[in-house]
Order: C-alpha cells, then sequence, then structure tokens
C-alpha cells in the first residue's frame, strides 16, 4: 500500500509530503510512546501516534520511517513539520483513534512486526 | 571508504526537550555522507538517540563524543547527573523511573536500555550514585 492509500483508508489530510504519496509502506507501528516504536524495525515503515511533539519526527527519522500518521486529530507545530520536512517524512492527521485507525489499515492488509521478544 | 579516525563531540544541554536528539541526528547525517551501510547507522542512530534521550529526561544533560573508524562506531556518553543505583535493575526491559510529566512526553517505557543493547555490539555502563553515568557503546561495521 502507499502512503495515498492510507490517506484514502483512513480519511486523513496532508500536513506535510503529498509528494511522497506514492511511496511503498511495507509495515506499520502503532504507539504513544516513543522507546516501544524504537524497538521495532522494518523498511519503509508507518507510525501511528496520538502523541505530538518534536521527539515524534526524531524518533521516525533515527528509524528511517517515511510516514507518520497523527490520530484523534492531532496536528503538528510549524517546527514539527518544518523537521519532517528536512527530512523528508511525510505526515498524515486523521480523526480517528488510534484502535480504529490501526484496525482499518491491518483489514487492508497492512501488518506490523514479529511479536516483541 | 575512509582510512582517518573521525571524532565528534556533542554538548547535550539539560532541560532542552525539544532540541534532544539534535546530536543522534548530525551523527546520523554525517555517517551518511560518509556513505556508511544503512543498517549501521540505524543501529548507531536508534542506540545514541535512546541514550542521548535518557542523559536530557534523567541527568542534566552531558556530552557525546563519538569515534568512527573503519572498523566500529564507538559513541561514549557522559552526564554528571544522579546516576544508576542498581544497573542491572535499569537494564531490564520495562523498568522506568520516569515520572508522569516524562511518560506524557512519550517516554518512560522503560526500553531505551534494552534497546541500546539490542541494537550495539558491545554496552558497557558506568555509573556512581551522585556523581553521573557514562556509557559506552560499540557498532562494528560489518558484523550482525
Ligand atoms: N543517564 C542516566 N542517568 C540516570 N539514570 C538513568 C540514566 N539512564 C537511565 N537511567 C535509569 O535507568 C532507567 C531505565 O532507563 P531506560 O532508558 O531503559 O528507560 P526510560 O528512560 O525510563 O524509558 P524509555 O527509555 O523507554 O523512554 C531509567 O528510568 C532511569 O532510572
Ligand atoms: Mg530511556
Amino acid at each position: 500500500m502507499t502512503i495515498k492509500d492510507i490517506r484514502d483508508i483512513l480519511g486523513a489530510r496532508f500536513i506535510y509530503g503529498e509528494d511522497h504519496k506514492d511511496r511503498e509502506v511495507h509495515a506499520a507501528c502503532g504507539s504513544d510512546m516513543m522507546s516501544d516504536v524504537l524497538a521495532f524495525v522494518k523498511d519503509s515503515a508507518v507510525l501511528l501516534t496520538g502523541l505530538c511533539n518534536p521527539q515524534v519526527i526524531r524518533t521516525a527519522e533515527m528509524m528511517d520511517i517515511i510516514c507518520i500518521v497523527f490520530v484523534r486529530g492531532k496536528m503538528p507545530d510549524d517546527n514539527m513539520i518544518e523537521m519532517a520536512r528536512e527530512k523528508g517524512i511525510a505526515l498524515l492527521s486523521t480523526g480517528h483513534r488510534m484502535f480504529s485507525a490501526c484496525g482499518m489499515l491491518y483489514e487492508k492488509g497492512l501488518r506490523g512486526g514479529s511479536p516483541y521478544r | 571508504m575512509m582510512n582517518d579516525k573521525i571524532k565528534l563531540c556533542y554538548d547535550v544541554p539539560a532541560d532542552d526537550f525539544t532540541r534532544a536528539g539534535e546530536a543522534s541526528s548530525n551523527v546520523k547525517s554525517k555517517l551518511k555522507m560518509m556513505g556508511v551501510n544503512p543498517e549501521i547507522i540505524r543501529k548507531v542512530a536508534i542506540a545514541m538517540y535512546e541514550g542521548e534521550i535518557n542523559m536530557v529526561i534523567h541527568a542534566f544533560g552531558g556530552t557525546i563524543d563519538v569515534v568512527i573508524t573503519p572498523d566500529e562506531i564507538e559513541m561514549v556518553l557522559k552526564d554528571d547527573g544522579p546516576g544508576i543505583e542498581n544497573i542491572e535493575l535499569a537494564m531490564q526491559a520495562g523498568y522506568s523511573t520516569a515520572p508522569d510529566n516524562i511518560r506524557s512526553l512519550g517516554f518512560g517505557a522503560g526500553m531505551g536500555l534494552p534497546n541500546m543493547k539490542k541494537y550495539t555490539d558491545e554496552l558497557n555502563i558506568d555509573s556512581t550514585v551522585g556523581v553521573g553515568t557514562t556509557v559506552t557503546m560499540k557498532v562494528k561495521m560489518n558484523e550482525r
């Protein structure tokens, strides 16, 4: 699935990075705890989170995550958008809550990693 | 790729949560420019970022020295914070002393040190209560 597909499935809107809409997403991770996210490494992943501060962008940067979806209508501020722009990370915002957003993507075939050991 | 030893030094400011991670971000960009394998870069970036965040949320900032050689990348993170009383306990997944205000910022899952162990080839923690903590990590250029 592409970033554009994610936008469509979640009825989300681009905050930044519509140019990246055709990039393929291979895996997803949903969490509000950044170290939880940092334990998960997959190429070309999307992060779903209800957390909205600059460390979300940093975390995505460290992991080479290509797209962040802010759930519950969270909106990143200008500083966060600028950080995402510098690193080429697409930002989406959806009104859905975490559980629903993850479920909708899962239903369309997107998967997470293997269980944590 | 490179034959010399490259040393990078960073000051990590205290109480500046917004800027925490800038040093790790800078190292990541530099390694990219040097053409280091992306998997290695990701391991270094994640491990260093976890350590950098720990210096800001558990101590009062500090310094990070990174030494890059053709064989490995070494990171030394030094702070003069409160120190870690029981390192073995701190290393356990899920153990955290982070207060609620840190949790609401997305940290305090007790996963940072386990992640640092997972993504590095060597991790050494030297800590004295009331004096500070030095975390040394190494990532080999062509292992794992
Ligand atoms: N530099 C440090 N100075 C003092 N204490 C530290 C330092 N680094 C870690 N600790 C202690 O070790 C504990 C575990 O650290 P760890 O990074 O694994 O988890 P955390 O930082 O609490 O949460 P997370 O990393 O998941 O956001 C911390 O809660 C803290 O008590
Ligand atoms: Mg930590």
